[in-house]
């Protein structure tokens, strides 16, 4: 860990504003910064607290939906009466993430923003184009079980590791933002996370000191949800594959999957073929898909969970 | 004490606190975290800096320069030393890599400098300041690769007796083979496993003049503190070793590590007491792992489902100098049949250190024997219980004169499957099925051979009739407190409020250890033996006739006397000390412990992700000092065994040689998640060929065997069999049922 300098911020507009500095960064539960902090994957000279913010509400919207404050915790929102009768797909999939202890530091928007577990990211002594970008991806021709299949690049075959940005993903949720200079914006989750392209790096929309106030929640969709995590042991390990769905009484749908690429993925257009079962739309969600020799069963794991989804939709 | 005939009546035969399930009597401390580990020892030496090691960064090659200009120059650093500064240290006997010195890598993150500071993160930030220059070479990664290479070897012998040929052959094993009517070949294979025990490899170290004194983390204090000296270039007797708790070890702390060593030159170097915990990631890489092996098995039986011919050979990789995983040992003594094959190959490889994790060479080889017995059973058409039981040999198969002490492999089979339901498993493979679980059935025969060493023992009793016991013995997690504390108690006739427990000191009588399941029985022989000579001193002070003497109640008891033990004592306090030492009854016989695994598994039909239902293990493993600790160390041992079988790998870079998953979230063990219901029945059994105690291992028998039980239970359920460990969803699932 680098010596840092710590403040703590009194309200959003003067958190981002501090950010500006270089070395800045904004810090929430901690429960990923501090673990990359002390392995000197992340180096920051100076922390903005935000924990003093407020911003731990969540209200509904005049649109019928939910706005979720940034700082609201893993385990409060999964809690939350109105997210579990109208997005359970959102708080099953967050009581699949971590443990218990870390979704009570856990937050929002430090959620969305969690880095990846690619194992060679965590090893300093590897080259890696996403902790140092232009040295080389290590992982690529080396231990990829866990990596994506769809949505790589030559840089990068990382995933995203968040399963709570995976419901949100498939709720159309949208993150909500005050840049340094006052002014915010409303970035739709899709357009939030980004493919690793030439910048592995470069992960979200987000500016330099951009700060995420919220994130809401459209109307509920009714339907039946689901949070379907595939993971070698029964709790806290990350997915190899998984499945949030919304599926309606007609056999239509929404499909957002994690495990598999550099973001939750979705893809709207292949919802059509949800009707007709598993494997048509999986083959359209996952079409284009380049998996390695050792992450190639994704793909059918992906299929076979989502057909496991459907059959249970159908019961 | 010469143990060399089997154990007569003796006072542990009593069984008044010995064979109860007391508390372990470190329990408050451990819950109440007032037991210090290693690393927690603020009070020992004042004015402690810690010490952070670096970890090289490449696996093969040599250090062509280090820069230390600015960790020097960072706030807070005491001192630095590099492997730069001094020439490769001898090696301690049990290391096979040299622990620290010299340009030379010989493995990923082998221990290339120690960065001392005022404080931990201090130490940490400095240690990434050092620019490191490297030159690679080219390395041996790959153990399949490896294997043409692989060289034939015998296993090491844990007694001076020379070891046996290199390929051991009884009959003709190829004839019998080919002749058999029903034969099995198949292969498996068990990756590299972690010991990931909770507590790291962590030391600290001070200096008063050439004396050194290192509180640290260690299974075997004695062979500790020789291989410090060596390593050091020390007198033995200027080493003092201290380990009394120890989160656990599984056999990751039975050698010196670069925790204590590095300590002690990071402490020379600073001229102050330093304190090194290695960190999680460099656990995998910079200390010792359980190799990974591919075995092939070959058995042929007869339509009667006797077994006509069995061979088990087994390669596995170490670095230059270093051992073979001893997988195929417990297959020359498993099962009867006149014409047997073993053999053992080694490939050297630049991998790190490959060695003893939790019943060495039993648990990896049962993982493949047991998975190829139940193939066999389906073969034959029987059933699994009843093949095992058809083969059993109350002989060593390759030297029929030789009995075994105990042996009631049958009887654990036998009440195991009776108790687990076995009647009620489908033996047509995926058959059952509940929701979308595949539910299926296996089982494993469990052995692991009982190992007896030598150890020693001072107990002191005291004018209140208090006995304290010393011996370097040490507690892993196991309960060696609380079964030391009982022998005493028994022995000298009073409550376990009586005694006191001192362990894990190099200036304490040298012990059997924690190791090879043996420490358990080994070191309470050696407090036996003790505290007999302590009885002999008390009935002689109060003038006793020591053969007639009772102990019993804190009084003893003779002719139509009485007297107080404590009086016996006197004012100075009154000494007996012994260590117990075996003849050649292990020899004579062979000893073994023996289980048998029942697991009922459920495979999620869409994704082949199998969870454990519930497991059952029942083991004939001697008298059971304390059935409480005892049945603590048997379900720890089966989670173990569920890890190996279904998420334990560590995973190999093979262009770049390490193991890439080098923490706890990369390297996946069971969470309680993934343990249900177990249970553990222990036959009423006494050894006295073992010991006086007349006990035997356990804490190694609980995992051997769970693996391939598993496994068998996941073909039971899917009907896919699977030959390489662990038994992920991958490997399965295209061989899943077609979903709607
Ligand atoms: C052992 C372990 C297991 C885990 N398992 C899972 C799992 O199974 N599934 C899963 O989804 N997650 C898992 N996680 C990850 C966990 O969900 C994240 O660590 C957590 O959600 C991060 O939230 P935080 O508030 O602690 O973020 P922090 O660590 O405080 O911050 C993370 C990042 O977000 C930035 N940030 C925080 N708040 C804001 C803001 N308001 N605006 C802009 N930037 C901000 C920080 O600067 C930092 O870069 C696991 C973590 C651990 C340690
Ligand atoms: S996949 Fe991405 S995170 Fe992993 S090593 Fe390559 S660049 Fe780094």
């Amino acid at each position: 860990m680098k010596p840092f300098t710590y403040e703590r911020a009194r309200n959003p507009s003067e958190a981002a504003a501090a950010a500006r500095q270089p070395g800045a960064r904004f810090i929430a539960g901690g429960t990923n910064l501090i673990d990359l902090m002390k392995l000197q994957i992340e180096t920051p000279t100076h922390l903005i607290d935000v924990n003093g913010l407020g911003l731990d509400r969540i209200e509904p919207t005049p649109e019928g939906g939910l706005h979720i404050g940034a700082l609201v915790r893993n385990t409060e929102l999964a809690a939350d009466a109105r997210v579990r009768r109208d997005y359970a797909v959102l708080s099953r999939a967050l009581l699949a993430g971590a443990s218990g202890q870390l979704r009570n530091k856990a937050t929002t928007a430090g959620n969305l923003l969690q880095r990846t577990r690619c194992p060679y990211f965590y090893d300093t002594n590897q080259p890696c184009n996403k902790r140092q970008p232009g040295s080389g991806c290590s992982a690529i021709g080396g231990i990829t079980r866990q990596l994506a299949v769809i949505g790589a690049s030559e840089a990068c075959i990382a995933t995203h590791p968040s399963d709570m940005a995976v419901a949100m993903r498939a709720l159309d949720a949208v993150v909500e933002t005050v840049k340094a200079d006052g002014a915010t914006r409303r970035i739709p989750i899709a357009e939030f996370h980004r493919l690793p392209g030439d910048t592995p790096h470069v992960e979200t929309a987000l500016e330099a000191g951009e700060f995420i106030t919220g994130v809401t929640l459209p109307a509920p969709l009714g339907g039946k949800h689901f949070y379907k995590k595939v993971r070698d042991r029964a709790s806290y390990a990350f997915a190899l594959v998984s499945v949030a769905a919304v599926v309606q009484p007609d056999g239509s749908g929404r499909v957002a999957l994690g495990g598999v690429a550099h973001r939750p993925w979705r893809v709207e257009a292949a919802e059509r073929e949800l009707p007709r079962g598993a494997k048509p739309a999986m083959a359209a969600i996952l079409s284009g898909a380049r998996p390695t020799h050792e992450n190639a069963f994704k793909v059918t794991l992906a299929e076979r969970t989502l057909a496991s989804v459907l059959a249970d939709a159908r019961g | 004490m010469k143990f060399e005939t089997p154990a007569t009546t003796n006072p542990i035969d009593q069984l008044k606190i010995v064979g109860k399930p007391v508390d372990r009597i470190d329990g408050p401390r451990k819950t109440t975290g007032t037991a210090p580990y290693a690393y927690e020892r603020h009070d020992v030496a004042p004015n402690q800096a810690y010490g952070q090691v670096l970890g090289a960064g490449i696996a093969k090659g040599r250090v062509t320069a280090m820069d230390t200009s600015a960790a020097r120059a960072a706030p807070g650093v005491v001192a630095i030393v590099t492997t730069l500064d001094m020439p490769r240290l001898e090696k301690g006997k049990t290391n096979t890599a040299s622990l620290f010195g010299g340009p030379e890598i010989q493995h990923y993150h082998q221990a290339i400098a120690v960065v001392v500071a005022e404080t931990f993160e201090q130490a940490r930030d400095a240690s990434a300041m050092i620019r490191v220059e490297y030159a690679r070479t080219p390395g041996r990664y790959d153990l399949e690769a490896e294997m043409p290479h692989a060289e034939l070897t015998a296993p090491e012998s844990d007694d001076d007796s020379p070891p046996p040929p290199p390929e051991d052959r009884v009959g003709d094993f190829e004839g019998a083979f080919a002749a058999a009517p029903v034969t099995l070949d198949a292969t498996y294979t068990t990756p590299d496993e972690s010991h990931a025990m909770m507590e790291p490899h962590a030391s600290i170290a001070q200096w008063e003049g050439d004396k050194l004194t290192v509180w640290t983390s260690n299974q075997m204090i004695a062979w500790g503190k020789r291989d410090l000296a060596k390593t050091l270039g020390l007198e033995p007797g200027n080493v003092r070793i201290e380990s009394p708790f120890i989160g656990g070890g599984f056999g990751g702390k039975l050698f010196l590590r670069a925790d204590a060593v590095l300590a002690a030159l990071g402490s020379r170097a600073a001229r102050r007491p330093v304190k090194v915990a290695l960190t999680r990631p460099m656990i995998a890489n910079n200390t010792t792992h359980r190799p990974a092996t591919i075995q092939r098995i070959r058995i042929g039986a007869g339509s009667d489902g006797r077994i006509t011919a069995i061979a088990h050979e087994s390669v596995s990789g170490d670095l230059e100098g270093g051992k073979a995983e001893t997988a195929v040992m417990q297959t020359k003594l498993l099962y009867a049949g006149a014409n047997r094959l073993t053999a053992m190959r080694l490939a050297v490889m630049d991998l790190p250190e490959g060695n003893a994790m939790r019943a060495p060479g039993e648990a990896p080889g049962l993982m493949a024997l047991e998975i190829a017995m139940d193939e066999m059973a389906e073969k034959l058409g029987m059933d699994p219980v009843e093949f095992r039981i058809v083969n059993d040999t109350q002989v060593d198969p390759e030297d029929p004169a030789r009995r075994f002490s105990q042996r009631q492999l049958n009887e654990c089979l036998r009440l195991g499957a009776e108790r687990f339901g076995w009647a009620r498993r489908n033996a047509t493979p995926g058959a059952r099925r509940e929701g979308r679980w595949l539910i299926g059935m296996g089982m494993a025969a469990g052995f692991r051979n009982n190992l007896v060493m030598k150890s020693g023992a001072r107990v002191l009793l005291d004018a209140s009739g208090g006995v304290t016991v010393e011996t370097d013995m040490t507690d892993i997690g196991t309960g060696s407190y609380t079964v030391i504390a009982q022998t005493a108690a028994e022995m000298m006739g009073v409550g376990l409020d009586k005694v006191t427990v001192r362990l894990g000191d190099s200036s304490f009588p040298v012990s059997a250890g924690s190791g090879g399941q043996w420490g358990g029985n080994s070191a309470t022989a050696g407090v036996y033996a003790a505290c007999v000579k302590l009885r002999e001193a008390v009935a002689q002070r109060l003038g006793f006739n020591s053969a007639e003497a009772e102990f019993a109640d804190g009084v003893v008891r003779g002719g139509n006397r009485s007297a107080p033990l404590g009086e016996a004592a006197g004012a100075d306090g009154l000494v007996g000390e012994d260590t117990i030492e075996y003849g050649d009854l292990a020899k004579r016989f062979q000893q073994s412990t023996f289980a048998g695994h029942f697991v009922e598994v459920a495979v999620d039909v869409a994704t082949g992700e199998t969870r454990v239902r519930r497991m059952l293990a029942v083991c004939a493993a001697g008298r059971i000092l304390n059935p409480k600790s005892a049945r603590s160390q048997v379900i720890g041992a089966m989670t173990m065994g569920v890890g190996a079988a279904l998420m334990e790998e560590l995973a190999v870079d093979k262009r770049h040689g390490f193991f890439v998953n080098h923490d706890l979230a990369g390297y996946e063990v069971p969470v309680h998640a993934d343990i249900p219901h177990q249970e553990v029945i222990f036959l009423d059994e006494v050894d006295p060929i073992s010991s006086p105690m007349k006990a035997k291992g356990v804490g190694e028998l609980g995992i051997c065997g769970v693996g391939a039980a598993v496994a068998n239970g996941i073909y039971n359920a899917t009907g896919v069999r699977l030959r390489d460990y662990p038994m992920t969803l991958d490997k399965m699932l295209d061989r899943l049922p077609e979903l709607a």
